[in-house]
C-alpha cells in the first residue's frame, strides 16, 4: 500500500493533508455562507487552488520517497489549476455582471415609465 | 508512523466530501445561474482532490491521470457554461 516514510516526512505530509482539507472545506463553506455572488466567487477560487497545491506537494513528497528519486509530475495539476482558475473566475464574473446589468435595464424600462409620465 | 498518514488522509477525504456536499447544496438552491456554474466548478475541483487523495492512499499512479483529465475537462466545461451565460451561445461564427 503506502510506502514507508520516515517520521519527519510523514509528519510533513499529514500536516499538508490536514491543511488541504481545511482549506477546501473553507472554500466550500464560503460558497454557502457568503451573502451575494460577487463575494461568493472569492472563496472557492482562492481556497481550492491553495488546497490543491498543498495536496500536490504532499503527493510529491510521498511519491519521491516511494520511488527513491525526485518525482515532480504531480506539480502539473497545480500548474494547470493555477492557470485555469482565474480564467474561469473572470469569465463567470463578467457573465454575472452583464446579466445583472441586463436585468436592471429591463426593470428600469418596465417600471419607471409611470415616474417619467408623472414628472412630465 | 503510517498510522498518522492514514488518519490525515481520512480527515482530508472527509473534508473534501463535506465540501462537495456544500457545493451540491449551492448547486440546487443557487439564486442566479452564475452561482450554479460556480458551484459546479467547486464540485469538480473537490472531486479531483478526492481522486488525488485516493491515489495517495492506495499508492497507485492511475488516479493521478484521472485527476488531470478531470482538471482539463472541468475547465473546458466551466468556460463553455460561462460563455453561454455571457453571450447566449458557446461557439460564435
Amino acid at each position: 500500500m503506502m510506502p514507508d516514510l520516515p517520521l519527519w516526512a510523514a509528519a510533513i505530509v499529514s500536516f499538508l493533508l490536514v491543511v488541504a482539507g481545511v482549506f477546501a472545506l473553507t472554500g466550500s463553506l464560503g460558497l454557502v455562507r457568503l451573502p451575494d455572488f460577487y463575494s461568493r466567487i472569492h472563496a472557492p477560487t482562492l481556497a481550492n487552488t491553495l488546497a490543491a497545491f498543498c495536496l500536490v506537494v504532499s503527493i510529491l513528497i510521498t511519491a519521491s520517497f516511494g520511488q527513491h528519486r525526485f518525482v515532480a509530475h504531480s506539480l502539473l495539476v497545480s500548474f494547470f489549476l493555477i492557470i485555469t482558475s482565474p480564467v474561469t473566475a473572470m469569465l463567470l464574473m463578467r457573465a454575472a455582471i452583464k446579466r445583472q446589468l441586463r436585468h436592471e435595464l429591463e426593470a428600469r424600462e418596465k417600471a419607471p415609465k409611470q415616474g417619467e409620465t408623472a414628472s412630465e | 508512523m503510517n498510522q498518522i498518514l492514514y488518519l490525515a488522509s481520512a480527515f482530508a477525504l472527509g473534508c473534501f466530501v463535506l465540501g462537495m456536499v456544500l457545493a451540491v447544496f449551492r448547486l440546487s438552491t443557487g439564486p442566479t445561474m452564475a452561482d450554479r456554474v460556480l458551484a459546479l466548478d467547486t464540485m469538480y475541483i473537490n472531486g479531483m482532490l478526492i481522486l488525488l487523495t485516493l491515489g495517495l492512499r492506495f499508492n497507485s499512479p492511475l488516479y493521478f491521470d484521472i485527476a488531470l483529465l478531470i482538471c482539463i475537462f472541468g475547465f473546458v466545461g466551466s468556460v463553455a457554461m460561462a460563455k453561454f451565460l455571457l453571450r447566449g451561445e458557446v461557439i460564435e461564427p
